[in-house]
């Protein structure tokens, strides 16, 4: 089975997808999953059936995303949904969504996971509120790869003019509001007639680059270069047993960096050092593991380490550690935000009480205006406000790791109210 | 797409790290055990986070009592190679203590019944987190779940109101009575299951391998006539084909594929020219357009 093990070499990519009724996200996600085989007969049954059913006069694709009841039956996507599609060279994982104002929370909890963002455009209509705030959020949340797919070309009758009239714009956009944006790409297309989608468009020749498919097929994904190891201990691995008396290995994923047997590590809050004696994935013994991996490390000193300390290169770039930072937030829930409340805060394995020492400014994410004198939070706010926690975080800002940079709010209903991204110490 | 891993090995290090979540937040998880492919790869991810340690977890079985004796042959030796303990809930002493009533007729099933024997069983162990095989490409509602999905006291999930998800951040706090269910694998697809059998070589239970078997059709849709648990309807005949499982369920909601598939690279060749999803064949599906969610909110797998 040569052509089927070559599967087993894919890459993954996740992306996102956001956008409200009527903007072509349905048709494009369908067109791609369709294409690529990932549509089945009998989805496409059931989905034909409850259109016809619904009155529709088309095939509505969106029902294949929709999934709950209350989505199929208003005609809106509330909640973000998983898609899964792979080609022969890549695997993908789609986060689908919903793009009205009221949903902001689940744009920012779909993008939380992605290497990419799909922003559609409407040719017709071009720049909307809603670019700009499925913009503002993928450069919030640090996407480095934005895809802007100008959907709909057909009914601009394929114009090159608009296309580029609408890409000047969008760069004027994010020029405006000085938004770290990553690399933007520009795509023309239209998703019904299926126009660089996967294929290159016949109607667009005066567009010599990639079609949205190829695009991400291929696009490189950044990879940390610096020496910046963090292991961040989840489980400490005692078996107690008579085959393994001794052993005590740290159990985490890798979140940045790399890893080798015979490395030099030190643990943080401890700061103490120590080398590394041994790499494990379940039976498995290797000589060193990288970044998104889940391993378990034996060290050579008996040094106390437990869930929530970090374990990161001694040579390297070192974490910070504070208790006070200028952080970005975003709101999900009715109950507001407060400063003066008391949160339990979550970040890494670290669990500690944090409260909010004040608000900065909220953000409003259609105009990207500062608004200062905010007493509190209300869902779907995004904001800059000064957090301090009780104990230490050993912490990396947001846009340098992900892992080490981010952190859920979670109030005492037990419930995760809020996420936030560090900026700075403060 | 970190590092230039393959999706392999990186929706492997998610699941090892869903679970090691798992054992450090909760005081008293288990592994819903079906003997499916999925929940046998939960299993194995399982194995290999706490190796060299044992599985920090028991597994549970529901059990309808409308099994395919492979199913259980293949638990019973799983558990003793790991060393794990095993639950087993059993649907007729739901049925015998009338907290349930067994359908009747010609598409009686208990597949609708385990959710009381399930919840009855999580409540007696004190089970605080049960793990699932579950796979949001499988169905639609569970496209929409999150990995940590919180129940309330009388197991039900609240599509409406689930706790937002974000990074690799789960928040497992609950209140007395509550609990969660957690699916590791819930980013893998069918294809991303059998690869992973491949390239690890695990073991499975003889029913995903072609085999004749006595079967008759109801719906467009292969049936097993043995173990002869089915009522059968007069003018459903009985054929001898060969035959496998695409899915494991218990022998009334189980569809069997025609395949000649002897090998997992001959099932990996089958499901990649395939155009019928695998829950195609689960006749508990089929019963509402959102049957799969309805179900869920009671407090279902």
């Amino acid at each position: 089975m040569a052509e089927d093990n070559g599967y087993l070499d894919m890459q993954l990519l996740r992306f996102s997808t956001a956008g409200s009724v009527d903007d072509g996200k349905s048709t494009l996600i369908g067109r791609l999953l369709y294409d690529s085989k990932s549509i089945f007969e009998d989805q496409l049954l059931a989905i034909e059936e409850a259109s016809r059913s619904r009155g529709n006069e088309e095939v509505n694709l969106a029902l294949l995303t929709d999934g709950l009841r209350a989505e199929r039956e208003q005609g809106i996507t509330i909640d973000v949904a998983y898609r899964y599609f792979a080609t022969p060279k890549r695997k993908f994982i789609i986060a689908d969504t919903p793009g009205h104002i009221q949903y902001t929370r689940n744009m920012v909890t779909g993008a939380s996971t992605c290497d990419l963002a799909v922003i559609l455009v409407d040719a017709r209509h071009g720049i909307m509120e809603q670019t700009v705030r499925h913009s503002y959020i993928s450069s919030l949340l640090a996407i480095k790869e934005v895809v802007v797919a100008v959907n709909k070309m057909d009914l601009v009758g394929f114009s090159e003019e608009r296309f580029l009239e609408i890409k000047e714009a969008y760069c004027k956009m994010v020029n405006d509001f000085s938004l770290d944006m990553g690399n933007i790409t520009f795509i023309p297309m239209s998703a019904k007639l299926g126009d660089n989608v996967v294929n290159r468009s016949e109607s667009m020749t005066w567009y010599d680059g990639p079609s949205l498919l190829t695009f991400l097929e291929t696009v490189p994904l950044p990879h940390d270069p610096e020496d910046r190891l963090r292991l961040p201990v989840q489980y400490v691995i005692r078996p107690i047993s008579g085959k393994f008396p001794d052993f005590r290995g740290y159990a985490g994923m890798i979140s940045a960096g790399e890893i080798a047997v015979g490395d030099r590590v030190k643990a943080y809050p401890s700061e103490l050092s120590t080398e590394v004696t041994g790499i494990y994935l379940g039976a498995e013994s290797r000589p060193r593991a990288v970044a998104g991996e889940s391993v378990d490390i034996t060290l050579k000193d008996d040094i106390d380490i437990s869930r929530g300390d970090v374990i990161v290169s001694e040579k390297g770039v070192q974490p910070g550690v504070a208790q006070n930072f200028e952080i970005d937030v975003c709101w999900f829930r009715n109950s507001p935000l407060v400063p003066g409340k008391r949160y339990t805060i979550r970040h890494a394995a670290q669990d500690t009480v944090g409260v909010v020492k004040s608000i900065e400014y909220k953000v409003d994410i259609t105009t990207q205006e500062k608004i200062y004198d905010t007493d509190r939070l209300v869902m779907n706010d995004i904001a800059r406000v000064i957090l301090r926690t009780a104990t230490p975080l050993i912490y990396d800002r947001y846009r340098e790791n992900r892992a080490m940079g981010s952190l859920i709010f979670i109030d005492d209903t037990n419930d995760t109210v809020g996420a936030g991204m560090i900026v700075s110490e403060s | 797409m970190a590092n230039n891993l393959t999706h392999l090995a990186e929706l492997e290090a998610e699941s090892v790290y869903i679970l090691r979540e798992v054992a450090a937040q909760f005081e008293k998880p288990c592994i819903l055990f079906s003997g499916g492919k999925d929940s046998i790869v939960l299993t194995y991810l399982a194995y290999k986070a706490f190796y060299p340690a044992k599985i920090p977890f028991p597994l549970v079985h529901i059990d309808t009592g409308h099994n395919f004796p492979e199913t259980l042959t293949y638990r019973d030796d799983l558990v003793k190679r790991l060393g794990a303990d095993l639950v087993v809930g059993y649907v007729q002493d739901s049925i015998d203590q009338g907290k349930v009533r067994e359908e009747t007729g010609f598409n009686a099933s208990r597949n609708k019944l385990q959710t009381v024997t399930l919840l009855d069983t999580l409540a007696e162990h004190k089970f605080d987190a049960a793990l699932g095989g579950a796979r949001r490409d499988e169905e639609k509602a569970r496209a929409k779940e999150r990995i940590f999905s919180h129940r309330d006291e009388f197991g039900q999930w609240n599509p409406k109101n689930q706790r937002p998800e974000l990074w690799n951040i789960y928040n497992a706090r609950k209140d007395m009575g509550e609990h969660f269910r957690v699916f590791p694998i819930s980013n893998w697809t069918e294809m991303d299951v059998w690869q992973y059998i491949f390239k690890e070589g695990i073991e499975l239970p003889s029913l995903y391998y072609t085999h004749r078997r006595k079967v008759f059709k109801r719906d467009g849709q292969w049936l097993a006539a043995e173990p002869d648990i089915i009522q059968r309807r007069e003018d459903e005949e009985v054929v001898e084909l060969d035959v496998r499982c695409r899915t494991i369920g218990d022998v009334t909601c189980t569809g069997l594929t025609l395949s000649k598939a002897h090998t997992v690279e001959d099932i990996i060749r089958e499901i990649a020219a395939t155009r019928v999803t695998e829950r195609g064949g689960r006749a508990d599906d089929k019963r509402s357009e959102t049957a799969m969610e309805d179900r869920k909110k009671q407090g279902y797998f």
